[in-house]
């Protein structure tokens, strides 16, 4: 059902040097173009420039126009063409250059994109990946620190995907151009330059859609997170040792399809769970992750699920983005909240 | 150094040719008609009357509530006709929700065509089987589909072209208008084919344009643009052969303006006489495209009462046979709902399933 996994046919010594989420993006768009012809990026910016965080760096050059090309300034335009060549067989890879600028494409991607394997009764597959750059905390001025993964996680259709950790910038985003189904790859732009010892020469890295990852297992409570969160959230945990807290974290990796087995397994081991988000937090992810978990763990649970989101606020201006950003105090005041005098 | 001396000032292309000219281009009742194919004259004659009586069968049809909805194209048969026969088995077409008879003309079977319409489901066809899109209900948005598949076809090295159809309340969309600027910019082998049928709903062309004419918005992209008489079945077929060819010839995509009216309210729901004359209906009846084409044939001497009726007979067959298989109720598995929405559903969209099955069961069995 897939396309061609990652080349084993690069040199077979694993050389682990340090690497940044973007270069790894980068690695990950260079592998897919090489083994599968079918694969078209497109999106402003990403050709000459190569992408205005040069995820895209040298592909056109290495590649040619064709296989990764520069567009029209139309949002809408991208998304729309892309699912014609992909009715054609093609494999389109687009980018859209922010978050909030994916507005334009809504209505493509949410009456077309999402539809079309559905409307023809799977006779039409649409595997296109949307690549977008979201959350904040990068100084950004208005609209280019949103968080919109609800509007995508709320349309039946489409897979929302989003790497925390260099090595999943890889594999998810390999897996997300090889999965049949469209796939919303959302990229945490504030660690597009954190670094990790990674290797893309290991084969058959292709990090499945649809699981989760523990990245710390503890025993008090658990931290359930994505994305731009992950850090905070280890960071969180760190500093609770002092309060003697043991805090798991688990990254989800995957917000469609959602790894509910993994998640309702670690929460029913502490009883106690925080989930963790940029995006608002009325109706946001956090919601329905909180719902899942109580209504598959109730009888284990010692406290209600907690949600340390963003206020229900525009996204703010960058002087007082720190404000509204999760951070380490405010999901250690949650987990203080979690019932600790009844336990 | 002025303005002129910079790399940046240079017109990409010479607007001139790209203009369409002042006034329709026409063949029947002009001296050109006369070296139309007696071959095509027929075939057209053929589809515009068998046309004419699936419009009619299935708005007759949606009164007796087979039909959820059906948007006619009475009136408009020229367009919807030309437009498949324009085409070759590898080209692609793109309809929009009122295009139910161009879909038909290539090759769509007649009921599978109106499941949109009828509701059992949101498309009947594999869009692959007559590479023919689904059905669009959003306006224009299968215009930028049809500019990227034929992008990818070039791309591949493929003779495709792909003719998308748009209406003239749909140019107004921004993706009308972002279509035709990808297209234009890609040298995409598209043709897009503008049905003016004078209205979207009740709103008339004077609040939907200030444009000279539809085909006046092409030089702005950078592609020609030809007007048409819509009513005019051999004219619309020959404009649209033109640019499909010149399409695959590699010379870019091109926008057809075809005028023509929309005899019928926009659907069975709408009520026209809220905001048009009956004159100016009557006065585009007197322009019918059959009849129009009917003439030609007659004066040719290409149409005797016995064609006339063997034509008729076999448009009567087809309408029969419609309302025979519309007759009964579609077969509907509710199961469906939840086996497309991706490759394989997640775990828990299969609960979801589950829930429905165990409902649908004590439904059964009480």
């Amino acid at each position: 059902m897939t396309t061609a996994m990652p080349s084993t046919d690069r040199a077979p010594a694993l050389t682990r040097k340090p690497a940044t989420m973007a270069q790894a993006l980068n690695q990950a768009l260079r592998d897919a173009l090489a083994t599968d012809p079918a694969v078209h990026v497109l999106g402003e910016d990403v050709g000459t420039l190569g992408g205005v965080f040069r995820i895209t760096d040298g592909l056109t050059r290495e590649f040619g126009e064709d296989r990764c090309t520069d567009t029209p300034l139309a949002e809408a335009g991208i998304l729309g063409t892309a699912v014609g060549m992909a009715m054609y067989g093609l494999r389109p890879v687009v980018e859209m250059q922010f978050d909030a600028f994916a507005y334009p494409a809504f209505e493509q991607l949410v009456s077309h994109v999402a539809r079309m394997r559905n409307r023809t009764r799977g006779a039409t597959a649409l595997p296109i990946t949307v690549r977008i750059p979201y959350g904040g905390g990068i100084g950004g001025v208005e609209h280019h620190s949103d968080s919109s993964e609800a509007y995508y996680m709320h349309t039946p259709g489409l897979h929302v995907v989003t790497p925390a950790t260099v090595e999943d910038a890889y594999g998810l985003l390999r897996a997300a151009i090889a999965s049949d189904d469209p796939v919303i790859f959302l990229e945490p732009k504030r660690l597009y330059w954190s670094k990790a010892d990674w290797s893309p020469q290991a084969p058959n890295e292709v990090a499945p859609i649809g699981r989760a990852a523990v990245r710390r297992p503890g025993r008090t409570a658990t931290l359930v997170t994505y994305g731009p969160s992950l850090p905070v959230c280890l960071e969180a945990a760190e500093a609770a040792k002092e309060e003697g807290w043991d805090l798991g974290v688990v990254d989800l990796r995957s917000l469609v399809p959602f790894d509910e087995e993994t998640v309702a397994a670690v929460v029913r081991g502490t009883g106690r769970a925080v989930v963790v988000h940029e995006s608002s937090g009325f109706a946001g992810a956090g919601a329905e992750i909180a719902a899942r978990i109580t209504e598959r763990c109730f009888h284990h649970l010692e406290a209600p699920v907690l949600r340390v989101a963003g206020f229900d606020i525009p996204y703010p201006p960058p002087m007082l983005e720190r404000h509204h950003l999760p951070g380490v105090d405010r999901i250690l005041d949650a987990v203080g909240r979690l019932q600790w005098e009844e336990g | 150094m002025t303005v002129l001396d910079t790399p940046a000032w240079r017109p990409r292309t010479d607007a001139a040719p790209l203009l369409p000219d002042r006034e329709p281009y026409r063949l029947l009742g002009t001296p050109a008609a006369a070296r139309l194919d007696a071959a095509l004259l027929r075939t057209l004659y053929g589809h515009l009357v068998r046309g004419r009586r699936y419009n009619q069968q299935a708005t007759a049809l949606t009164k007796q509530g087979r039909l959820a909805v059906y948007p006619s194209s009475t009136g408009q048969e020229a367009c919807q006709i030309a437009a498949p026969l324009a085409l070759r088995p590898q080209d692609w077409l793109f309809p929009s929700y009122r295009d139910t008879l161009a879909v038909v003309a290539r090759g769509v079977d007649p009921v599978e065509a109106l499941t949109l319409l009828r509701g059992d489901w949101h498309t009947g066809y594999d869009p692959r089987a007559h590479r023919v899109a689904p059905l669009s209900t959003p306006l224009a948005t299968q215009l930028p589909h049809a500019v990227g598949l034929a992008h990818a076809a070039r791309l591949s090295g493929d003779d495709v072209a792909a003719l998308a159809m748009v209406g003239d309340g749909g140019t107004s969309e921004g993706d009308f208008h972002e279509a035709l600027n990808f297209a234009a910019v890609w040298q995409a082998p598209v043709v897009f084919l503008v049905q003016n049928n004078g209205f979207a709903i009740s709103v008339p062309l004077a609040k939907q344009t200030a444009a000279p004419t539809f085909a006046h918005k092409a030089v702005g992209y950078g592609m020609p643009g030809r007007l048409v008489d819509g009513n005019d079945a051999p004219a619309v077929h020959e404009a649209l052969t033109e640019a499909v060819d010149r399409a695959r010839a590699g010379g870019g995509p091109t926008l057809v303006e075809a005028v023509t009216y929309r005899i019928d309210a926009h659907t069975n729901a709408d009520d026209a006489t809220r905001y048009r004359d009956d004159s100016e209906v009557a006065a585009w009846r007197a322009h019918d495209p059959i009849a129009l084409l009917e003439r030609e044939l007659t004066g040719r001497g290409l149409l005797d009462d016995a064609l006339r009726r063997a034509v008729a007979d076999e448009a009567e067959a087809m309408a029969a046979s419609l309302r025979e298989r519309m007759h009964d109720d579609p077969r509907l598995d509710p199961m469906e709902l939840f086996a497309y929405v991706y490759a394989e559903p997640t775990p828990q969209l299969r609960e979801q399933q589950a829930l429905l099955r165990a409902e649908l069961e004590a439904e059964r069995q009480s």
